[in-house]
């Protein structure tokens, strides 16, 4: 059992929309079979002011909010992200200084495809759990790019969440952790190279659900908790489909899975869907709720963190703007208007 | 908030342009942003102390740009507004998130961190305040 707790949470995504009927029309593909098969239906774009740093600082703000303390008492500030706007500097720097956490903390970037989010999280748990800071700030946050035509554009898409983790007041602990890693070459990107490549079907059986899978029935069997435990369960969720499917392969009711399930709406916000996810529920969860959260990353891991929510969540969950308000404040663009938002098109 | 050539000067006032930080007489209680050196209104009797601005504010007026300089191209047409802050000081900054005809004199609005302008393509990325109504942010 771990001391280290959710002491505040905040989400962000950003206002745009592209619905999949907009990008397969483009393509001349059938919008049915896409939404049918992905369950997905439209997916965020940022704005042209807007990149994974900023939606890391709006998240990080609302994490602020919710945890009612002053950002110089963070000790660490970690920065999960596969598409930073540098190469060189850390984006963790930005965001500390955005929030007013500096100087004396540290602060690093992290990089595991969708996984970098809840991997910035475990490891502030780890630093509060140690004894070495007092308060470490988690983020997950993406503005992830699919190849135009290929099958990731329709889900692709840009958004983040942030944790606040501490020892004090927490409005719910973090009862169990387990993770799960190999090497598995699933999807990649190599440097300088505009957009990723990603081994298709392969991505699903040996990829994404043996890890999910793997450390969800691990977190359960290390902490001796059964599937029925569960009020609410969180998967990564790269598409509408491979959450359900994984839960269902758990034993765990599909009604458990929904609140969470922003991927049909917003699409994959890569390393912030997972944290995400688990915002939103805690935008519902009731005292005494328990929690099961797990991501995946390519390359590939998962983490899995079994969480308790605690009293306190009423009191702080109001204190900054819900999943929902973010999802449903939207406003529909072109193919067109999509390609320039996400300077695909050379000036 | 255009930001041209050095980075020592940007990197300077990251505090105010990151944060809305700013300062405050303590002699007479007025705010000041950009942050003062000397208090206007006291001089040397005036006592300045750092100061976060809420970032809460109302759109005092505002005008539609749609002759964007370089850093914004591509983002036109946007809204320029006199934000005044619900501290006293206002500032004239972009309001974000919005489509022009929505923007009215008296809309409520709240502190956004947004790229401002970036120095070419293998350059520094500018950060700074932008606003986005509070409502439907």
């Amino acid at each position: 059992m771990l001391v280290a707790g959710i002491v505040g949470y905040g989400a962000y995504v950003p206002r745009y929309r592209i619905k999949v009927e907009e990008i397969a029309r483009v393509w001349n593909k059938d919008p049915e079979a896409i939404k049918k098969g992905l369950n997905l239906l439209e997916k965020s774009v940022p704005g042209l002011d807007e990149d994974s740093v900023t939606i890391a600082v709006e998240a990080s703000r609302n994490a602020l909010s919710r945890a009612g303390i002053s950002p110089e008492k963070i000790g660490a500030v970690f920065v999960g992200s596969e598409s930073p706007p540098y190469a060189v500097k850390p984006s963790a720097t930005i965001v500390a200084e955005a929030i007013g956490s500096v100087p004396v903390m540290m602060a690093a970037d992290l990089e595991f495809a969708c996984k970098a989010g809840t991997q910035a999280v475990l490891n502030c748990i780890g630093l509060v759990d140690s004894g070495m800071i007092d308060y470490g700030l988690g983020v997950g946050s993406d503005t992830s790019q699919g190849r135009p035509g290929d099958a990731l554009e329709y889900s692709a898409s840009a958004g983040g969440a942030a944790f606040i983790i501490g020892k004090k007041d927490a409005l719910a602990e973090v009862e169990e952790f387990y993770s799960y890693t190999t090497d598995t070459p699933d999807f990649w990107r190599k440097e300088g190279q505009e957009y990723p490549r990603h081994g298709a079907r392969f991505t699903g059986r040996p990829a994404y659900f043996k890890h999910v899978l793997s450390a969800s029935k691990g977190v359960m069997e290390k902490g001796g908790y059964s599937p029925s435990d569960f009020d609410y369960a969180v998967f990564h969720q790269p598409n509408g489909k491979f959450p359900l499917l994984a839960a269902k392969q758990l034993g765990i009711p599909k009604e458990k899975v929904l609140p969470g399930l922003l991927s049909p709406v917003i699409g994959n916000t890569y390393s912030g869907a997972t944290l995400l996810g688990l915002a939103a529920v805690l935008d519902r969860a009731g005292p005494g709720d328990l929690i099961l959260a797990t991501s995946y990353g390519s390359g590939a891991g998962s983490d899995a963190m079994v969480i308790r929510v605690t009293d306190r969540i009423e009191e702080k969950r109001d204190k900054a703007p819900k999943v929902e308000e973010y999802v449903s404040r939207k406003k529909h663009v072109t193919y067109g208007e999509y390609v320039k938002l996400r300077r695909k098109l050379k000036v | 908030m255009a930001e041209q050539g050095s980075i020592p000067l940007i990197w300077r006032r990251y505090p105010q342009r990151y944060r809305l930080e700013g300062n405050k007489c303590e002699n007479c209680g007025t705010y000041f942003f950009p942050p003062r050196l000397v208090c206007p209104n006291c001089r040397r009797r005036g006592s300045l102390t750092k100061h976060v601005f809420s970032g809460k504010g109302v759109v005092e007026s505002y005008t539609v740009v749609h002759v964007p300089p370089d850093e914004m191209a591509g983002q036109e047409p946007y809204v320029l507004a006199l934000v005044r802050l619900e501290e006293g000081p206002v500032v004239t900054a972009v309001v974000t998130d919005v489509d022009p005809e929505d923007v009215k004199i008296g809309t409520r609005v709240r502190l956004a961190f947004r790229r401002i302008s970036e120095q070419g393509e293998s350059g520094l990325v500018c950060y700074g305040y932008k606003f986005a109504p509070e409502k439907g942010f």
